[in-house]
């Protein structure tokens, strides 16, 4: 086992162990933390997948930006307290836990297919195009070439999120 | 090559982030299991890029876009709600219900 395999191992325990008690925890705030963590721990897995930019972009946009504002919300709102009937009860959690258990068989039997041979390109192009042109560069050229009409319309919708937020959120306009 | 292992870290993630949906009533944590069934599709399309070219890549960015975009609309939602009904749990939100 080489120490990439090792880093790996340990941060998806960390990933995989976060995110259950996110999802178990009865106080909003702590599931919020949670999910942080598990957040975090994704970011070093992407960094052992050679994709740095998207590394920093995880830590900056999800950990930082989108749980800042959950955390926002629900102390905004005053719902930190855990409330007794915020999860379904024990048969209601055998089933979803049934439910999500076959979902994962299915997933692993999907998994196991991977992608072909012939349209691999080598476990090494993507880092050797990345010492080539950069993290940001390798991403950046793609992302203004080929990805460029997509690109745009994400600025559009981010500019209708933002009026939908403020049309939503204003009592009165 | 960490292909393998990753897509397994990702379905036990999303499976994760469904059970996480099932199972709790509070509408802020709902969301926040979507964001992470998001990030786990977002660690099986990096695991991909690995293999398969840096699109992929392209993609997560995009889909950290949209994640972005949705949570702000969403929360505005659920200040909305929230100041209607004065509760954010999902049962009692049955306005449609017959």
């Amino acid at each position: 086992m080489t120490h990439v395999e090792i880093v790996f191992w340990i941060t998806a325990v960390v990933a995989i162990a976060s995110a259950f008690l996110c999802i178990t925890r009865r106080s909003p705030v702590a599931s919020a933390l949670w999910l942080v963590s598990t957040m975090f721990a994704l970011a070093v897995m992407f960094l052992l997948l050679d994709a740095h930019f998207i590394a920093a972009m995880q830590v900056l946009v999800y950990a930082g930006a989108i749980m800042v504002l959950f955390l926002f919300v629900i102390m905004l709102l005053n719902v930190g307290r855990a409330s007794s009937s915020d999860m379904v009860g024990w048969v209601g959690r055998l089933v979803m836990a049934a439910i999500a258990v076959v979902l994962a068989a299915e997933l692993w039997v999907l998994s196991r297919a991977g992608p072909s041979a012939d349209v691999r390109l080598g476990a090494e192009s993507v880092s050797q195009l990345a010492a080539e042109q950069g993290a940001v560069g390798m991403i950046g050229e793609s992302l203004f070439r080929v990805f460029l009409v997509p690109f745009e319309i994400t600025s559009v919708l981010l500019l209708a999120a933002i009026v939908g937020a403020v049309v939503l959120a204003k009592r009165r306009l | 090559m960490l292909l393998g292992p990753s897509l397994t870290v990702s379905l036990i993630l999303f499976s994760i982030g469904v059970a996480g949906v099932l199972i709790r009533r509070n509408a802020i944590i709902v969301f926040m299991c979507i964001e992470l069934m998001l990030n786990a599709v977002n660690l099986s399309f990096i695991a991909l890029a690995q293999q398969l070219g840096r699109e992929g890549q392209v993609i997560v960015f995009f889909v950290m876009a949209v994640a972005a975009a949705e949570a702000t609309v969403g929360l505005a939602i659920m200040i909305a709600i929230y100041r209607h009904k004065n509760s954010l749990n999902v049962t009692e939100l049955n306005l449609l219900r017959g």
